[in-house]
């Protein structure tokens, strides 16, 4: 938190294009929590304008208040040397430091008129756009296939972080599941959020290949009561009941790995991330009566509140029942049965979007929700509630899961640190 | 065939200083530590924000505020060696020159009109510690390494035409299965130096045309316009009418024709480094958007004696400026030479017999991607290669 001041160099952003402090000191973010790295920290307002630290005790990027955009993308390393990943860890980081913050990559040293520029330049005169970037490490970072220790990590892999198991229904591709590592970009500017992957996938040429990247274009989760809860493709408000970062408590017990916890020695204060790319068929969906849409959802589509009753706010009643004896909140209602009483307790910390990637050759749209969720150990905070999800949800009538991922995602960067220090120390 | 702006800089390219007293690309140009220098070029003055500066990498920050295009020279205190030169700098614009300059006094000059002796200044580079390890000896390397490429193109050029008489003759009289197994070996000469064989916008069309990169209504003529009559189509996929044996002699005799005059003017081609820098990187590209795609040879399917011998081309190159560049930057050049290594080592894992390639076809995504990945970690430090060598 304490370097985040100090942010602004010579070159940055909003500096070359002169914008001298033009708004009231308020966070951009407009909430006063001291939540880790979650206060943006430019005195400025308006959408994109903030900037958040780079570094802290955790990553930026999950109890951040969800910007509108995202590009998320999966590496696989072509490195074959520790040495060579690490150099790769620390260009991102320096890369990523810069970025944040609304500098260019390699901070506008001057290059030679016939060498490339060292940053692609598309962001320049764009705000830095609240720009978070959070790194991850898939399973398959510290085995391949084989079984083979790729890097000397393998005795440092939690039991935990391992390939997701087949779901009932899965229906994934290859080319958009897994990864070696990951990297996160949201922004409230998608052409901030796509520079920065361009970028780091530039910088990482040689020591790791894109594998899949996903867009998404609006934010399908709150994570900070100061936002609205937004909606869906569905059209429902998506993320009510979601953990938000004013709740200390549960992000402590929810989120973060604990000191005790499984590969605590370099996952403290990190977490876990699973990503799913879970298509929507949307245009079934849209001739389905409210009747039966209301019912599967378990909410009310005007307001978002639970069929029991109330206001969007309002805990859910999962024992209310109508004139026909049966729940209001349906049995086979996803607020029932990804409701925490329903699941042991545990709470996840959502940060999804929107995505469509046009459409198939039939016309359909390719479209769905980029589904991003942040846990303390997907054995207990994940797993479970998708396998019942799957087999059970009414909503997967109208959903494809085509891509999946799990990440570990390591605790915050130290100023003169890098990404993930901790795991090779 | 395409890419012509690519290649353009090649023949057409500005020169660059031959040699500047150089060392290696150290230094973080940050404004702070003396080493950038403010230049304002305007219609009577040449006005530095500095007149001394910390021996190393330098920075000027070129501003013309005059009415007519400008130069700024920054020469030896002899006042005619150029150290470094930052031309064509349109009124209003800026440009960066950044220079290796050891300790000693220099003289910047602007040129506004560039004509005429210019406005001299004086700057005064003191010892900072950072040396240059430029000497007569890398200058020596700059001109064996020109000589030394325009060479390999020429020789490249004579196996071309000498090829290419023995590919229409086999094709012209009808032996089609010769003119098939010549013509990948054949095209490699043309492939090792594709971006100077581009470069000659008349030519490269009417040679090596796609008959998808054909404007309408123009007549597709050249290696593809063959290579398509030599594999046709399957009759399911397009009609398609094989060419009669006088339509055959008039391909041939025109590509021959054409490939006379491109050698002809090959002979009389000079290079400087940053053309051959420019040409690897070029070589790079042609793979990254044709080779590795398989867009090239969509009819013999022999994409990977291209991609080959695109990658032979860089490499000999880079291996001309090789010396140049480990003098300068040796992180640079241990970086270029290892990734050549693991992309030729990943392309002979295809080569079948002596100086052949399975058929692109045969690859799976897979491994097609894995190409891909090799070429792009290639690329990526290939193209700092010219500014590293030049500066």
């Amino acid at each position: 938190m304490s370097d985040a001041a100090a942010a602004p160099r010579s070159l940055s952003r909003r500096r070359l294009l002169g914008y001298a402090g033009a708004g009231a000191a308020v966070g951009a973010a407009g909430f006063a929590g001291g939540m880790g790295s979650a206060r943006a920290t430019d005195g400025r307002t308006g959408p994109g304008i903030g900037r958040y630290p780079f570094h802290g005790r955790h990553q930026a990027g999950i109890v951040t208040p969800a910007q509108d955009r995202l590009h998320f993308a999966a590496f696989d390393v072509t490195a074959t040397s520790r040495a060579e990943l690490l150099m790769l860890l620390k260009a991102w980081t320096a890369a990523a430091e810069a970025m944040t913050q609304g500098r260019p990559v390699g901070d506008g040293t001057p290059l030679p008129y016939d060498a490339p520029p060292a940053d692609t330049g598309e962001a320049t005169g764009l705000h830095p756009g609240r720009l978070t970037l959070t790194f991850g490490f898939g399973p398959s970072l510290f085995r391949d296939a084989a079984g083979e220790d790729r890097f000397g990590l393998a005795d440092r892999q939690p039991a935990a972080l391992r390939r997701l198991p087949h779901f009932p229904a899965d229906d994934l591709q290859d080319r958009r599941s897994d990864g070696d590592l990951c990297v996160q970009a949201c922004a409230d500017d998608p052409q901030v959020a796509v520079h920065a992957i361009r970028n780091l996938s530039r910088i990482a040429f040689g020591s790791a290949a894109l594998r899949w990247s996903q867009l998404g274009f609006g934010r399908t989760s709150s994570t900070s009561t100061s936002q609205a809860t937004p909606r869906n493709l569905f059209g429902f408000k998506d993320g009510t009941a979601n953990l938000k970062v004013e709740e200390a408590a549960d992000v402590e017990k929810h989120v973060w790995v604990g000191a005790d916890d499984d590969g605590a020695s370099w996952l403290e204060h990190g977490s876990y991330l699973v990503a799913r790319r879970i298509n929507m068929t949307i245009e079934p969906w849209d001739r389905t009566s409210l009747r039966e849409q209301e019912q599967l959802v378990g909410r009310d589509r005007a307001q978002g509140a639970p069929l029991s009753g109330g206001t969007e706010s309002t805990e859910p009643d999962l024992d209310i029942e109508g004139n026909d004896g049966q729940p209001l909140v349906a049995m086979n209602s996803h607020v029932r049965l990804a409701h925490p009483s329903q699941n042991d307790g545990v709470r996840m910390l959502r940060r999804g979007y929107n995505f469509t990637d046009g459409n198939d050759d039939l016309g359909r749209l390719d479209a769905g929700l980029f589904f991003i969720a942040y846990v303390r150990d997907p054995e207990t905070h994940y797993i479970p509630m998708q396998t019942k999800l799957s087999r059970d949800d009414g909503l997967m009538e109208y959903l494809r899961h085509t891509g999946s991922a799990l990440f570990a995602v390591p605790p915050g960067v130290r100023a003169g640190g890098f990404v993930g220090e901790q795991l090779f120390s | 065939m395409k890419h012509t702006r690519l290649a353009a800089a090649l023949v057409a390219g500005v020169s660059l200083p031959a040699l500047a007293a150089c060392t290696s690309n150290s230094g973080s140009g940050d404004a702070a530590d003396g080493r950038t220098i403010s230049v304002t070029s305007s219609a009577d003055d040449c006005a530095l924000s500095a007149t001394s500066a910390p021996s190393g990498r330098l920075v000027f920050k070129v501003k013309n505020t005059g009415t007519k295009v400008t130069e700024f020279y920054l020469y030896a205190a002899d006042g005619k060696r150029i150290v470094g030169e930052a031309e064509n700098i349109g009124p209003g614009l800026s440009r960066n020159l950044v220079v290796n300059a050891d300790a000693g006094t220099y003289v910047p000059v602007c040129k506004p009109g560039m004509t005429g002796a210019g406005i001299r200044k004086a700057l005064t580079v003191t010892a900072s510690g950072e040396k240059s390890n430029a000497t007569g000896a890398v200058q020596k390397q700059v001109e064996s390494a020109n000589t030394a490429y325009q060479e390999y193109v020429e020789d490249e050029s004579t196996r071309l035409l000498a090829g290419t008489k023995q590919f229409v003759a086999a094709y012209t009289s009808g032996n089609d299965a010769k003119a098939r197994r010549l013509y990948p070996t054949v095209r490699v000469h043309w492939e090792r130096i594709e971006p100077v064989a581009e470069s000659f916008g008349d030519l490269d069309p009417k040679m090596d045309a796609r008959e998808a990169d054909l404007e309408q209504g123009k007549e597709w003529t050249g290696w593809h316009r063959i290579e398509k009559d030599l594999w046709p189509p399957a009759e399911a996929d397009e009609a398609y009418t094989a060419l009669t044996p006088e339509k055959r002699t008039d391909y041939a005799d025109r590509l021959l024709s054409d490939t006379e005059i491109l050698h002809g003017r090959i002979g009389t081609l000079t290079f400087t480094v940053d053309q051959i820098g420019n040409g690897a990187k070029s070589l790079l590209v042609e793979v990254a958007t044709g080779k590795v795609t398989g867009e090239e040879e969509i009819w013999s399917r022999t994409d990977l004696y291209d991609f080959s011998a695109n990658i032979d081309g860089a490499r000999v190159a880079f291996e001309g400026l090789r010396p140049v560049l480990k003098a300068k930057e040796p992180a640079l050049e241990q970086q270029i030479a290892q990734r050549f290594t693991v992309l030729e080592a990943m392309l002979d894992r295809y080569r079948v017999g002596a100086d052949g390639f399975v058929s692109y076809d045969k690859l799976t995504t897979e491994q097609v991607k894995e190409l891909s990945d090799a070429v792009n970690a290639l690329s990526e430090p290939l193209s700092h290669l010219t500014a590293a060598v030049t500066l």
